[in-house]
């Protein structure tokens, strides 16, 4: 699953982002995850689980959505992204890589495929919390 | 907040022996051709190769090597496809055969989410297919891949090696490695690009005629390394193998 290599990536940066702060146990970790992308939060939230070290023992992950907001760059007109009006294939396509949008998506005032993803792109690391020392 | 994806590029990346980014400062001058003709012939000879297509906005390896029914696993990460014998990835297979109109910001994010994702495993060479000039793709892969080597193509045309000499003078500012200068289409005797190159000491690896065949063997990879220009790319490489790939 897609979902593995994006809880990996948080796993890792978490880790190194401790590690810089010199925190050894990390309490919380919050996440942003934009709707554009798709993510299945239930099978993300699984591989962080697997995927998570010695350091994340009693993290808690607080993982909030984001709505995915796009604004047309010719007309100025924004608007929210709606999957379900989407072909399931075209979904998927989204959902591997968020840009592929500038393909199927179009502004639905001007028609133009130069838009801007204003809001909830994809995965984003917000903040960490921990205990210091060993 | 933090973008985690950087995070994981290089352990993506870190079973790959050697990873070239085949590029020029001029569009038209048969990068694709190149990247994907010495992609198959090192394949050819045993290595373990991968080939990807970087050129977003207007891809054309699958065009070249015939890619038909070809889609990533999803496991874990994407893992991509054997085509050819080669692991080929490239946008296509999300965009289909409609157009992907994408600004400087949205190919990084594109790019960055692409080698985040892609599990390539063990590779003796990774084979990028660049897009023309010096602009977000190639900005974004010498931050992000930091052994990563060039092989550079240029035309007989002064017009391109100029874009060529500022394009070499970037990497050597910022100590990138630059395997050498592959110069195509030739068509008549002229050492002028030679000459040029030697004085910015860079090795000039070849040059390859202009084949009026070539397109004829556009989706036929068996074709391809038949023609005149399958055949000389074939020497160049069989010259500086270990200067390309090591296994």
């Amino acid at each position: 699953m897609h979902e593995w290599a994006l809880a990996e990536a948080v796993i890792s940066t978490a880790s190194q982002l401790a590690e810089k702060e010199g925190i050894s146990e990390i309490t919380e970790v919050k996440i942003k995850v934009g709707e554009l992308q798709q993510v299945e939060l239930d099978i993300f939230e699984y591989a962080l689980s697997q995927l998570k070290t010695e350091k994340f023992k009693n993290t808690k992950f607080i993982i909030e959505t984001v709505q995915a907001e796009l604004k047309c760059r010719v007309c100025g007109h924004q608007w929210l992204f709606r999957k379900d009006e989407l072909k399931e294939e075209v979904q998927e396509a989204i959902h591997f890589i968020p840009e592929i949008a500038h393909t199927y998506i179009k502004c639905p005032k001007c028609r133009s495929p130069d838009f801007k993803i204003a809001a909830g792109r994809g995965v984003w690391l917000e903040s960490i919390k921990g205990r210091k020392g060993e | 907040m933090i973008d985690p994806r950087k995070a994981v590029i290089n352990e993506r990346l870190k079973e790959i022996s050697s990873i070239i980014a085949v590029s020029s400062g001029k569009g038209g001058v048969g990068k694709s051709l190149i990247a994907s003709t010495l992609a198959l012939t090192l394949a050819k000879k045993g290595y373990r190769v991968g080939l990807f297509d970087l050129d977003f906005t207007s891809p054309s390896t699958h065009l070249i090597l015939g890619v038909e029914n070809a889609t990533p696993i999803e496991e874990k990460g994407i893992i991509p496809p054997r085509v050819h014998g080669l692991k080929y990835m490239s946008i296509i297979y999300y965009s289909g055969e409609y157009a992907a109109p994408l600004r400087g910001e949205d190919i990084s994010n594109a790019l960055i989410e692409l080698l985040a994702i892609t599990r390539w495993g063990k590779l003796d060479c990774l084979v990028i297919d660049m897009p023309p000039g010096i602009s977000d793709a190639t900005l974004d892969l010498l931050r992000l891949i930091k052994r990563i080597k060039f092989l550079i193509v240029t035309t007989p045309s002064r017009l391109a090696y100029e874009t060529v000499r500022k394009l070499l003078n970037l990497l050597k500012d910022l100590n990138v490695p630059v395997l050498g200068i592959i110069e195509n289409m030739k068509m008549q005797d002229s050492d002028f690009i030679r000459k040029r190159v030697a004085e910015t000491g860079t090795a000039y690896l070849g040059e390859v005629p202009f084949d009026e065949r070539l397109e004829e063997s556009i989706g036929d990879i068996n074709k391809l390394l038949e023609t005149k220009f399958g055949r000389k790319i074939a020497k160049i490489i069989e010259r500086n193998s270990q200067l390309l790939v090591s296994k």
